[in-house]
Parts: C-alpha cells; sequence; structure tokens
C-alpha cells in the first residue's frame, strides 16, 4: 500500500477543505478502499476520514414526509432498522442481500453509493484499464465479460455498477444531499453517477471535496411499501454481487397498478431506471402479460458487450419475477435468503 | 507524523503510538499485541478469519484502519473465555466438531457471538447459514459449524427464559 497521510477533521467544512487537495479521498468504513489500496488499484496521497464527524449518522423522518438518511449509517442499523424496513422493504432487502454480515456493519450509506466496480480488470493492475487510468484501453473487451454491461457501456468501459442498495433506492427518486466547495447542494441519484463514453474513469457528478452527507427519500416513496421487491441472482446463494438484480416497486389501488417503479442493477455502469417499463404498468391490471411486456421495455435497448447476451434474457426473467413478486405483496418478514430468486415466497406466481 | 490512539482491548485500555497510518486492526493486534487468534486469511475482507468484535460489532479487522478506530472496545477471540470456563459458542463448536484445521474457527466464533446479539436470525438454520455467510471455511465443516451455532443460540434463548421466568 501506497503511503499516505491521515487527516481527521474536526468538521463537514474542515473535511471538504482537506479533500479538496488532489490526490485526497475520503475514508468513512474503507471497506472498499482499503481493499482497492491494498491491492494497489487506489494510490491517494491523502485520507480524509469523516467517520469521527457528528450528525452524519441519524435516520430522521423529516417534517413533509420524507425520509433522511446520515451518510455514516451502516448498512446493517438501516436495513435492521424495523421502522425503515417496514416502510422501504425493498430497499431493506437490497442492504441484506449485499456483502456480509461483517461487511455490513462496517460499510456506510455513502460508501455504497460511491464503491467501485468489481470488473476483474479494473482489480487488476497489470491489465489495461481506461477507469483506472484514463487512455490506457480496456482488457474487458476481448476478455472474460460474462458479467460485464448490457446498457449504457461504451467502447472505453464495459464495467458495472456493483451496489445492490442503489438499485431500489433508484427507483423510489433517492436525491442525494452534498456538502461542497460552495456548500449544501442536492441532485437525484440518477444524476450520481455516469455512464463511461469516452470517460469512464469520471464516475460521478462529485467534484473535488465533495462529500455526501445524506440520502433522502421523498415522501411519495412510503406509497410502495405494501408491493415491493429486490430480486438478484448470484453465482452463489450469498455474499456475491448482483450479475442481474431489480428492484420492483407497484401502488396497486383496485385491482389496478396506479404507478410502477422498476430498476436495475448489474446491468450498467450506474443503477438503471427503467422508466419505459413503468410507464406501460400505468393503469393496467397487474398480469403475467403486462410484467412481460414491461421486461422488454425495459431491455429494449440492451446488448451485449460480450459474452454476456444471456444476462439481457435473465434481465427480462428477473423483471418479471420482481413484479410478479411486488404485486403478490411484501412479505411480512425479509426472507431467510434476501432477495434470493430460489426461495420459496408463500403467494408467489413463479415466473 | 506519529498518530497517538487508545482502544480497549477485551477489557483492558491499550495505548499506541503509531508511526504510520496503515496499519489495520488485524495487525496491530497480532503484530503490537501477540494476540494471534485473530487470523489473517485472505486480507481482502474475502473470509471472515479475521472477524472481531468492535463496540459490539462484528467487522473485518483486515479492512479497518487502527488509527479510525480511535477509542474503540474491541473483543477478540482470546476475550470470550472467563478463564478456563470457554464461551457457549467455544463449548458448541466443541461438541458438534466445528472445524477440521481450525484456521478459520476464532473467525467463525467471534462471527457466532456477533450474529447471535444482532438476533436477526434465530434458531433458524437457513437465517444462520445466511448470516454466517461471511466465515469461509476451506476444511468444509459448515455442517458442524452451523450445528454448534444452533445450538449455542437455544442455549442462550433457554437461559434467558430461565432468567426471565
Amino acid at each position: 500500500m501506497k503511503p499516505f497521510d491521515y487527516i481527521r477533521p474536526a468538521t463537514v467544512a474542515e473535511a471538504v477543505a482537506a479533500a479538496v487537495q488532489p490526490g485526497a479521498v475520503y475514508l468513512a468504513a474503507g471497506t472498499n478502499l482499503l481493499d482497492l489500496m491494498k491491492g494497489g488499484v487506489s494510490r491517494p496521497d491523502r485520507l480524509v476520514d469523516v467517520t469521527h464527524l457528528d450528525g452524519l449518522d441519524g435516520i430522521e423522518t423529516l417534517a413533509d414526509g420524507s425520509l433522511r438518511i446520515g451518510t455514516l449509517v451502516s448498512n446493517a442499523d438501516l436495513a435492521h432498522d424495523a421502522n425503515f424496513a417496514k416502510s422501504y422493504p425493498a430497499v431493506a432487502e437490497a442492504l441484506l442481500s449485499g456483502a456480509s454480515a461483517q461487511l455490513r456493519n462496517a460499510a456506510t450509506v455513502g460508501g455504497n453509493l460511491l464503491q467501485r466496480t468489481r470488473c476483474a480488470y479494473f482489480y487488476d493492475t497489470a491489465s489495461r484499464c481506461n477507469k483506472r487510468e484514463a487512455g490506457l484501453g480496456c482488457d474487458a473487451r476481448d476478455g472474460e465479460n460474462r458479467t460485464h454491461a448490457v446498457l449504457g457501456w461504451s467502447e472505453s468501459c464495459i464495467a458495472t455498477h456493483p451496489s445492490d442498495f442503489c438499485v431500489p433506492l433508484l427507483a423510489l427518486d433517492a436525491v442525494v444531499e452534498i456538502e461542497g466547495r460552495n456548500g449544501r447542494r442536492e441532485i437525484a441519484l440518477d444524476a450520481l453517477h455516469r455512464l463511461p463514453a469516452n470517460t469512464p474513469e469520471r464516475e460521478s457528478a462529485l467534484e473535488p471535496g465533495d462529500l455526501v452527507v445524506a440520502v433522502r427519500l421523498p415522501p411519495a416513496a412510503r406509497g410502495f411499501a405494501t408491493h415491493a421487491r429486490y430480486l438478484k441472482v448470484r453465482e452463489r446463494t450469498s455474499y456475491a454481487f448482483a450479475v442481474v438484480s431489480a428492484a420492483a416497486a407497484l401502488r396497486i389501488e383496485n385491482g389496478k397498478v396506479a404507478e410502477a417503479r422498476l430498476a436495475l442493477g448489474g446491468v450498467a455502469a450506474k443503477p438503471w431506471r427503467a422508466r419505459a417499463a413503468e410507464d406501460v404498468l400505468k393503469g393496467v391490471t397487474p398480469t403475467a402479460d403486462a410484467f412481460q411486456e414491461a421486461a422488454w421495455r425495459a431491455l429494449t435497448d440492451a446488448k451485449p458487450s460480450g459474452d454476456n447476451a444471456f444476462k439481457i434474457e435473465l434481465a427480462r426473467r428477473i423483471v418479471v419475477r420482481a413484479l410478479t413478486l411486488a404485486a403478490a405483496g411484501t412479505p411480512a418478514r425479509i426472507p431467510a435468503l434476501p432477495a434470493s430468486p430460489f426461495a420459496s415466497t408463500s403467494g408467489a406466481i413463479h415466473a | 507524523m506519529n498518530h497517538s490512539i487508545s482502544l480497549t482491548v477485551n477489557g483492558a485500555r491499550r495505548d499506541f503510538v503509531l508511526d504510520d497510518p496503515r496499519v489495520t486492526l488485524l495487525d496491530l493486534l497480532r503484530e503490537r499485541l501477540q494476540l494471534t487468534g485473530t487470523k489473517k486469511g485472505c486480507d481482502r475482507g474475502q473470509c471472515g478469519a479475521c472477524t472481531i468484535l468492535v463496540d459490539g460489532k462484528r467487522i473485518n479487522s483486515c479492512l479497518a484502519l487502527a488509527i479510525s478506530h480511535d477509542g474503540a472496545d474491541i473483543l477478540t477471540i482470546e476475550g470470550v473465555a472467563r478463564g478456563d470456563q470457554l464461551h457457549p459458542v467455544q463449548a458448541a463448536f466443541i461438541a458438534h466438531d466445528g472445524f477440521q484445521c481450525g484456521f478459520c474457527t476464532p473467525g467463525q466464533i467471534m462471527s457466532a457471538i456477533g450474529m447471535m446479539q444482532e438476533a436477526q436470525a434465530g434458531n433458524d438454520p437457513e437465517r444462520i447459514r445466511e448470516c454466517m455467510s461471511g466465515n469461509l471455511c476451506r476444511c468444509g465443516a459448515y455442517a458442524g459449524i452451523v450445528d454448534a451455532v444452533l445450538e449455542a443460540q437455544t442455549g442462550m434463548d433457554e437461559s434467558n427464559q430461565r432468567r426471565s421466568a
């Protein structure tokens, strides 16, 4: 690991000032960053430790009914917060389907949003990777790429964003609060992560010094609590990143879909909102045919980036299954195997 | 630049001067305190052999910078028994052959203790397996491990019932 300077700021303003410097990065739990530093993939000159800052680890309901989640809340504390899990069950299920219990205890909200891709060529410093070093080339294009992107990729980069948490957050229109050099601002989660185009090294809308301080769920996000699921296909049932995942949330009134939300994970360099699929579900009876149509709409623009054409059909099927399970109703308790499509759930019609 | 930190390790306060911020909790325990029960397996957060409790919660000590945990309360495998009296999870691992080579065992036991405190799995074997998935066992002693955790959990439930009766 390359040597670095360690800074422990006393305030958010001090943190931002310290992190504006070239070569500086924020340290939260470090579950992703330290791994990358040990592998020589990330080589920061300065770590700005935000874990001792006050006021960033709360979960609070605001006057308008929004929920504000501090950036330092751990993935486990959030998923196990009873009110949170009841109001936003797909988000809790996604959190519990990610990583291991040890990692969830440490990993933070902000860190989860900003975790790096798991592309093996990004991790292997002997390989060429445009994301790790601009202009180097991409060895994933002609390499082992069966798990790589099928949406929004470019010739420069076919990596995917690995977060589970972000997928239902995106479906529920989450907002990211950022403290930067010019004070506080907020952006839609959909605008936080960037598609690669010709600059895959630029992964987010964040500027030097920008610190994610909170994630907010708008009042309408609670309206999906009774019909929401997250499903995730992995190479093994637990402790693995998504090959493909989907968050589905429905608001059903008088037997019709009043509103649908759908987002996909593991398919692109960012969590992927499927608005065309949402539109086609509005006002229809929640049937298998309607969900099939939505799944086709969700993947209309998909194309293989290598040996991964199977992911397109897999994504369609996981969309149908997630919508089917969401329509059947949120289970009273998160299943023993969170987000597993192989877990039996009473009332579910198997797609 | 030197950094001073203090930790509570297995109930005793310990002060350290770190001449390099790169040291992890895992290396601090093993190299500075000779608490070698906490194992370095993958050193990358993938195997769980380095599991310890920090402020009551199980984490991978290989991915935790010591300097960032200034003031933390740490429990390692060396701190779970009371003298010669094994922790119930330790005793259950012996009773159920929850190991073969033993390398992953301290991490398994610390993870199980953390899991029982989290109270999410109860005595459901499927939930126990899921909640213990962060601890790999290359010998494949998983069946014994799940049985051991189940027995320890059941024993704790019964003891709590007796206490509240």
